[in-house]
């Protein structure tokens, strides 16, 4: 699994986020200038008249107040209020706006509780909790569009070093878009609270070279070969409950309530980042997800060691 | 102006604004899910205009005032029978919105879960009408008071909160009307 | 014109006797009481209490998260602290202890008896008491006949759909529901009581223009209140029906709107923080003239501002929503209103600074906190603005950033400004003062426990760690600071004990007080320490903001320069 790093809002690799901290170092520096002068004048005035008065009993002269400062500091607040709003508008518009060119990569989103669906509706691609894109350049630029929907909760889309946050609402469809201009894997999660694990909702997008997208969607896109070893594995997840909820492309398994397991070892983590994937913690999953991720939606499924042992050997042949 | 009347008049003036923005509310959420409703029944097939309820108790802020200005000038059987009238029209209000709910209930199976309307139907108008009731307990009272010979000009300040209360439960049915019957429909 | 007292019957001394028919006496006397003076002690004890249980709560979280990965607290149970706590700290301390002084202190400042509904108050107070009971109640009965007893969990503003039935089952949302509405009955009746009284039972020759800041802050969030509370009570009545009756307002299954709950809460929710805090500026009118010795500069100005305060609030609440997908027009609307807020709030910081220029301060621990307050409210009110910011609020919302900012203007501004106004107002209510040397140490501690905290809070935001969470990935570089950031805990937690340690020992054994021990010029120390049951057995004339001022200074009165 390649190193993480800190998800920081001002390391941003895609330009909405680009957009962001720029507008940021303006309010940022716009403030610290409020901020040292108020403060400034603040601590001047503690010190100079906090010191031991030379006549302490005689009441200062009472001064009721003055109309132009008074004036004066409403109205320069007031004017850089003006000039603050019409900044900041400037960028509201400009993510908002940015229109979808024709060959932009579309991705929806499906906030569940407490993982996370991708599909590639055009690609004929769908996958779990990882985003895989291709890395944009100025000579070809390469956006991806992610529509956001929900089947349950409210849920929130962030990465923070690829956009601003985008909330998953039920019953409405949101829309985000980033341009990810440096090959890496960036971490998200859900930032809107969705119950019980919310925590454990996270959300990682890989952002890859041109070439090894194409290949990485040659390969989601081919379901994976049947393997003769694993003929036990295989018809136990026919036959059990596990094609209710889950989707093996090429095989009969197509319930929709949990992730899409065609190219399970593709991922890195089990359980939206509830441990890493291997085949031991997807032996200890199967076995009790609740192990991992308390109240995951997903049951125990009460298998003997050789059920479980056969079955993984099976899941991990989905590559 | 340290008078207990002046007191009373502040406090109920806070109660009617804060009544407001309750019913504020309920009426925005009512706008908002105006032909919203995946299935039916919809407003335009089953809503009557009430019109004999809403004349009944729109009347009866007239005679509500009737009956405060009866207090005042210290004609107490003429304000029991002011109030008694006012709460019989209050009656025939109430009536007529039983009515129309079990028509709608019984006949055209719409309850608060049938759908968007029915969730917002009902407790918009139901919120209206339990106001209603607690305006006509406390005319009923008032009238009983009257009628016992308890009732006397110095309270004629008291009442008259009583009819601003009155007064702005008929103000909120102008809204619901509008809103629910005319607009919505 | 002032005259001489003709004899006064002896103050009730509001400590509790010691012999046991006493005792019950004494709990009987408080259990009926509709005196405005005692009402305002028990809602601000009660607060005090529950802002320990809240502050509890909150040390169970930091502890789990001082290192990553921890999960001695499960998950469900930090759920149901987050959300006990934000609820505990919103409606059962902050509001008590904002209403409770205003109880005590209004009907003293404009020279009244007592509120104009005394019954109606004692109804507030039990009615709040109760929905607090309730709430915490939850912790037995909240599972129903379904498990042991569990307290809500959806957070302190329960967003849709997650508080439908169909997400939360069992009672324990309910028991948020109701207990909230409760006591916002209770709230609302508070409020309408301090209109009422300040409308109509002024001192003679106290015009609206004399009366003190403190009074009109009250007057305004009073009056926010009776336009905000409906609004929140409406919704919580719609998520009863939802949950109860079947009805769809914000079931989404059945087409109805996350949107619209979100819509309603807030438009309660913001002006709600301003109904927090604006007393808190009020307190700070009145405690910084009298320690720097000095009128308060630009009056006028400072009663416009709270008023536009109260106004404007109205307009911003949906910057609690710049990441729903409202549209760039919203979202701009409500950035320009929010930015706008913040000019009669800078205001207020300009007019106290104003204030301090040019006296001669006195840096006893009102003066200290209410410093302290100026400093950290500048910070709130400056990240405030970078949330303003839409874009930039689409990173810093959600995230340990946001939470800082909160905590900075609830914990920083508003609650140094309430121990300003406790250590300011204790020698009124009891006739003793509190202890200065323990007052310095609560201070000291409490500002440094709270900045090691809460600025130090403001960076995992930055860096990615959105709030809510029980635990957090440890690859993620938010060790260290979250570290950092429950190490503050300990400080804040000792300086509150030192803190009620004072308040106790201070009510038998502190320095007996006098009438006017700060030297100030409100009406309410023209009277005993404590005031009698009926507040005042002769007024003196108000011919200006400071009455007193005018008594000890008859040869130049504050009238003409008015």
């Amino acid at each position: 699994m390649t190193p993480v790093q800190t998800p920081s809002i001002f390391a941003p690799v895609s330009t909405p986020a680009f957009a962001i901290r720029e507008l940021s170092f303006f309010v940022l520096g716009l403030t610290a200038v409020i901020f040292v002068i108020v403060a400034g004048f603040a601590i001047y005035t503690l010190i100079r008249f906090g010191r031991r008065p030379a006549n302490p009993d005689l009441e200062p002269a009472q001064v009721y107040g003055s109309k132009q400062i008074e004036l004066a500091w409403t109205v320069v607040p007031f004017l850089i209020v003006v000039v603050l709003f019409l900044v900041t508008a400037r960028y509201v518009w400009g993510i908002e706006r940015r229109a979808q060119p024709p060959d932009a990569l579309e991705i929806t989103l499906v906030g569940n509780q407490w993982w996370w669906e991708v599909r590639y509706p055009k690609l004929g691609i769908v996958t779990a909790n990882e985003i895989h894109v291709p890395v944009s350049d100025a000579s070809t630029p390469a956006l991806t569009f992610i529509t956001l929907q929900s089947v349950d909760v409210a849920h929130s889309f962030w990465v923070p070093q690829l956009a601003g946050k985008m909330d998953v609402i039920p019953n409405k469809t949101n829309r985000v878009w980033i341009e990810p201009r440096r090959v890496g894997t960036y971490v998200g999660q859900c930032a809107e609270y969705c119950g019980l694990q919310h925590a454990l909702m996270l959300l990682v997008v890989v952002v890859h070279p041109k070439d090894e997208f194409q290949a990485w969607v040659a390969a989601q896109q081919t379901p994976p070969a049947e393997q003769g070893t694993v003929t036990a594995g295989r018809q136990l997840f026919s036959s059990l409950a596990c094609i209710n909820c889950h989707t093996v492309r090429g095989t009969r398994s197509n319930g929709v309530f949990g992730p899409d397991l065609t190219h399970l070892m593709s991922r890195s983590t089990l359980g939206a980042g509830a441990a890493r994937n291997t085949p031991e913690n997807l032996r200890a999953w199967v076995k009790d997800p609740g192990a991992f991720k308390t109240g995951a939606l997903m049951p125990a499924m009460k298998l003997d060691d050789t059920q479980l042992d056969q079955l993984v050997a099976y899941l991990v042949t989905l590559r | 102006m340290n008078s207990t009347a002046a007191r009373g008049r502040a406090g109920v003036i806070g109660f009617i604004v804060a009544e407001t923005s309750l019913f504020a509310v309920f009426v925005v959420a009512y706008l908002f899910y105006i032909g919203k409703s995946a299935t039916g029944p919809y407003p335009r097939e089953v809503l009557d205009l009430p019109l004999v309820g809403t004349v009944c108790l729109l009347s009866s802020s007239i005679t509500v005032a009737r009956a405060t200005r009866a207090l005042a000038a210290g004609r107490i059987a003429r304000t029991g029978a002011w109030l008694l009238v006012t709460v019989v029209l209050g009656l025939a209000f109430l009536a007529s919105t039983a009515q129309e709910w079990r028509g709608l209930i019984v006949g055209r199976g719409l309850t608060i879960g049938t759908n968007l309307f029915g969730s917002t139907f009902y407790p918009l108008v139901g919120l209206h009408a339990s106001h209603v009731i607690v305006g006509l307990v406390m005319l009923s009272l008032c009238a009983a008071f009257a009628w016992s010979g308890a009732l006397k000009t110095v309270h004629a300040d008291r009442v008259e909160l009583v009819s601003w209360y009155w007064h702005f439960v008929d103000g909120v049915w102008i809204v619901v009307f509008t809103v629910v019957y005319v607009v919505g429909r | 014109m002032s005259s001489v007292p003709t004899a006064v019957p002896a103050p009730h001394d509001i400590a509790p006797a010691s012999e046991s028919s006493g005792v019950l006496a004494t709990l009987h006397e408080w259990v009926v009481t509709v005196d405005h003076k005692r009402l305002g002690v028990m809602y601000v004890v009660t607060g005090l209490v529950f802002l320990v249980i809240g502050g509890l709560e909150a040390t169970l979280m930091r502890l789990q998260l001082t290192l990553p990965g921890l999960t001695f607290v499960p998950a469900e149970t930090f759920n149901r602290l987050f959300t006990l706590h934000g609820t505990t700290m919103v409606f059962l301390v902050g509001i008590p202890i904002i209403f409770g002084f205003g109880n005590y202190l209004v009907p003293l400042m404009i020279g009244a008896r007592d509120l104009a509904f005394p019954r109606l108050n004692a109804f507030g107070f039990w009615v709040l008491l109760f929905g607090g009971v309730l709430l915490y109640f939850s912790f037995i009965g909240g599972d129903g006949l379904y498990g042991a007893g569990s307290a809500p969990a959806v957070g302190w503003f329960a967003y849709a759909p997650l508080s439908e039935r169909a997400f939360t089952p069992g009672n324990a949302t309910d028991y948020w529901n109701l207990s909230i509405l409760i006591t916002g009955f209770g709230t609302v009746a508070t409020a309408i009581n301090l209109i009422a009284t300040i409308a109509t039972m002024r001192a003679p020759g106290m015009t609206l223009g004399r009366m003190p800041i403190y009074v009109w802050t009250m007057l305004t969030v009073s009056a926010m209140t009776l336009l905000i509370l409906p609004p929140l009570s409406a919704a919580q009545i719609m998520l009863l029906l939802d949950r109860f009756l079947g009805a769809h307002y914000f079931d989404t299954q059945a087409g109805g709107s996350a949107i619209i709950w979100q819509h309603f809460f807030w438009f309660f929710g913001h002006p709600e923080v301003y109904v927090l805090m604006v007393p808190g500026f009020g307190f700070v009118s009145e405690i910084i003239p009298v320690f720097s010795r000095k009128v308060i500069f630009g009056y006028a100005s400072l009663v416009a501002a709270t008023v536009a305060i109260g106004a404007v609030s109205f307009s911003t609440w949906a910057h609690h929503m710049f990441t729903v997908g409202m549209g760039g027009t919203l979202n701009s609307f409500f950035a320009a209103s929010t930015m706008l807020v913040a000019v009669p709030t800078g205001v207020k910081i300009f007019n106290w600074l104003g204030t301090l220029y040019g006296g001669k301060l006195r840096f006893r621990t009102p003066l200290l906190f209410c410093c302290a307050f100026l400093f950290q409210f500048l910070c709130a009110g400056l990240t405030g603005i970078m949330l303003a910011v839409a874009p930039f609020d689409w990173q810093l919302t959600d995230s340990y950033f946001v939470v800082a900012h909160f905590h900075f203007v609830l914990v920083g501004a508003l609650l140094f400004t309430i121990f300003a106004a406790l250590y300011y107002w204790f020698p009124k209510v009891t006739g003793r003062m509190l202890s200065e040397r323990l007052g310095r140490w609560h201070f000291w501690l409490f500002v440094i426990g709270f900045n090691v905290t809460f600025l130090t809070m403001h960076i995992p935001g930055f860096l990615g760690m959105p709030r809510r969470i029980y635990t957090y990935p440890a690859d993620r570089g938010w060790d260290l600071l979250n570290l950092v950031t429950t190490a503050g805990v300990p400080l804040q937690a000792v300086a509150v004990l030192i803190f009620a340690f004072n308040l106790v020992y201070s009510l038998r054994h502190g320095e007996v007080a006098g009438d006017n021990p700060w030297e100030a010029w409100t009406l309410e120390w023209a009277t005993s320490s404590p005031p009698p049951a009926y507040n005042f057995a002769t007024l003196p004339g108000v011919t200006s903001r400071r009455p007193l001022w005018d008594v000890q200074h008859p040869d130049d009165p504050d009238g003409p320069h008015e």
